[in-house]
């Protein structure tokens, strides 16, 4: 689950089951004031809820607003909790300049689209092959793709790293996408939904003249968008997110990824927290959009790792 | 479409597995291959392997001060990280499921970590808790605390790196039992309202059991994770102070990549260690305590 670990290069690390939590839409709706017991209890209920809330959220508000705010409100003691001495837009421009953060952002688009592109295909065909073809010991191969949700990354990244750099592609996107091209939880994700696929469909389809890839990608694929789609958002947070690998697999800081971009950011000049959380908040802004509306498919994902 | 296959299908079917075999073959199993047997070479001092030194690495390892405490900040760090998240996400998931108004927006609100990277979690945490001028020491000194070393007092910087990890892990472990929660049967929940369960009652006796399955999947894959962990220990602490905040995949970096270290032979050995522990968490997982957890 790593999940995409949340967190990091790891999402859905371990092949776990949990199979009663993989069909949710995303919580229940329960019907509106049916139950309004003791409004005691609500207040309670509101209270604790208030409280975590401002404890939880206040991280998100502070990077929000701290990065608008100057020098004069971040640096005074106590520092202030929202601008007292004006609005400082700036910082986002700042942040740009001191380091490429501009050309950084590009990179992490690149790795993104790669990683994602590149694990929607080869999970479609290795799922494809694991549900709709006769593969010759195909226990055997299930075993190998799962095996690969157990080992953790960071115990094989030293070899991964003096690889990639015997190949000389330290600092290029390639070095950044190549290892992360398949992937064992989107091959799962991607058979559980085509094991739903009905049979007389495909067989209607294959009468009528179409190939294995013809009927893959016209007609298999289009059918599975919520999967697809969580598999995408799934693989695209995780790659966005990555720390571990792109800090070994980049050094000139224009190759850098934003994560390690904004990381240094802190260290080289932690005297403007403002210009510090507007590169955040920059960094933050893809996988923001993407939880916020992407929610339904993240929770599809959740538990894909979910082998019967 | 059920005649035998021939010859030709079966070779069809596993070129499409190729493209990814190639890439785990590539980048999975030969790295692994090679870690092993990185773990068992001296290193000399470019890095190079030096040749076949059989166990003197793993032998080194228990006897090394060092990573005896590296072993013992990673088990806390997990404990210190994995159960709390937990609870508040179990407590958060739990007031959701109340029929009050404004539950969605508190869904999405709650949610909103889970966006976080551990890079922007971790700056905004470091700016936090920054002891000059962080917003933590601020709060603090309106009740008069005196300003607090978060990340640098030797006995006080692994509960704020942790802290700041449960912080990362509430969104996803939310968004895991939300999901269990809504699943939930709602006969069963009806059955034992008529019968009179309401209210912690309900909860402890009713809702828990039925989400055993979902915790026990937290505490796996949260304790795998922790053991994971990096990104906020490089950019809060860097290992330190004195070490203390140094955990297993710190020290296999620490040994491997920091200040051109290239101990690569050392840190193989440590990453071994790594690699087993998380496969016995996982064998555990698959073998002894999945049969003890309610199932519907």
């Amino acid at each position: 689950m790593k999940r995409p670990d949340t967190n990091t290069e790891s999402v859905g690390t371990s092949g776990t089951s949990v199979d009663s939590v993989t069909s949710v839409d995303g919580g229940r709706r329960r019907g509106g004031r049916t139950g309004s017991r003791r409004g005691g209890g609500n207040l309670v209920t509101y209270l604790i809820l208030g409280v975590l809330f401002l404890v939880v959220l206040f991280p998100v508000y502070y990077g929000l607003v701290g990065s608008f705010m100057g020098e004069r409100d971040t640096n005074s003691f106590p520092p202030a909790l929202w601008p007292q001495n004006g609005i400082y837009p700036e910082n986002y421009s700042n942040a740009l300049g001191i380091i490429p953060l501009g050309s950084q952002y590009l990179t992490s688009v690149l790795q993104t689209l790669g990683i994602t592109a590149g694990q929607m295909v080869t999970s479609a065909l290795a799922a494809y092959a694991f549900v709709f073809l006769s593969l010759k010991w195909r226990a055997f191969w299930f075993g190998v793709f799962l095996s690969t949700m157990m080992i953790p990354y960071e115990s094989i990244i030293i070899p991964n790293y003096l690889l990639i750099s015997q190949w000389g592609l330290k600092d290029t996107i390639a070095g950044l996408v190549l290892p992360f091209l398949a992937t064992g939880f989107g091959t799962f994700l991607l058979r559980q939904s085509f094991l739903s696929f009905p049979m007389e469909l495909r067989d209607a389809a294959r009468v009528d003249g179409a190939g294995h890839l013809r009927f893959l990608f016209s007609i298999l694929l289009p059918l599975s968008r919520p999967s697809l789609a969580a598999l995408g958002i799934w693989s695209a947070l995780s790659a966005w997110n990555m720390y571990f690998w792109p800090l070994l697999a980049t050094e000139d800081p224009r190759n850098q990824t934003i994560q390690i971009g904004i990381s240094q950011l802190q260290s080289s000049d932690s005297d403007s927290p403002g210009m510090v959380l507007a590169g955040v908040m920059l960094a933050l802004f893809p996988t923001l959009l993407l939880v916020i509306f992407g929610q339904r498919f993240i929770v599809r994902g959740l538990t894909a790792g979910a082998v019967k | 479409m059920n005649a035998k296959p021939t010859l030709r299908d079966r070779w069809v079917a596993l070129a499409y597995l190729v493209p990814a075999l190639v890439v785990f073959g590539v980048f999975i199993f030969w790295p692994l291959v090679k870690s092993i047997q990185l773990s068992v070479q001296g290193t000399d001092i470019l890095g190079n392997p030096s040749g076949f030194v059989g166990f003197v690495n793993y032998s080194r390892l228990f006897s090394d001060p060092d990573f005896l405490q590296v072993l013992w900040v990673t088990f806390a760090f997990t404990v210190l990280t994995v159960i709390p998240s937990i609870a508040i996400a179990l407590l958060i998931a739990l007031l959701l499921q109340s029929r009050i108004r404004g539950v969605r927006f508190f869904r999405t609100a709650f949610a909103l970590p889970f966006a976080f990277s551990v890079a922007t979690a971790s700056v905004i945490f470091g700016v936090l808790f920054n002891p000059a001028s962080g917003v933590l020491n601020g709060l603090l000194s309106y009740i008069g605390v005196d300003k607090v070393q978060w990340l640098t007092n030797p006995d006080l910087a692994l509960w704020s790196v942790s802290g700041a990890t449960v912080w990362m892990q509430i969104g996803y472990n939310l968004l895991v039992l939300s999901a269990g929660l809504g699943a939930l049967p709602d006969d069963i929940l009806e059955a034992a309202r008529l019968d009179g369960a309401s209210g912690l009652r309900l909860q402890r006796s009713i809702v828990m059991p039925l989400l055993t399955p979902q915790l026990f999947f937290l505490v796996v894959v949260g304790t795998i994770h922790a053991l994971q962990s990096f990104g906020q220990i490089k950019i809060l602490t860097v290992g330190g102070p004195e070490g203390r905040t140094t955990t297993l995949v710190y020290s296999i970096y620490e040994q491997a990549f920091a200040n051109n270290n290239s101990n690569y032979g050392y840190a193989s050995a440590q990453a071994m260690v790594l690699l087993v522990v998380v496969l016995i968490i996982t064998a555990l997982q698959f073998g002894v305590l999945e049969r003890k957890v309610f199932y519907r």
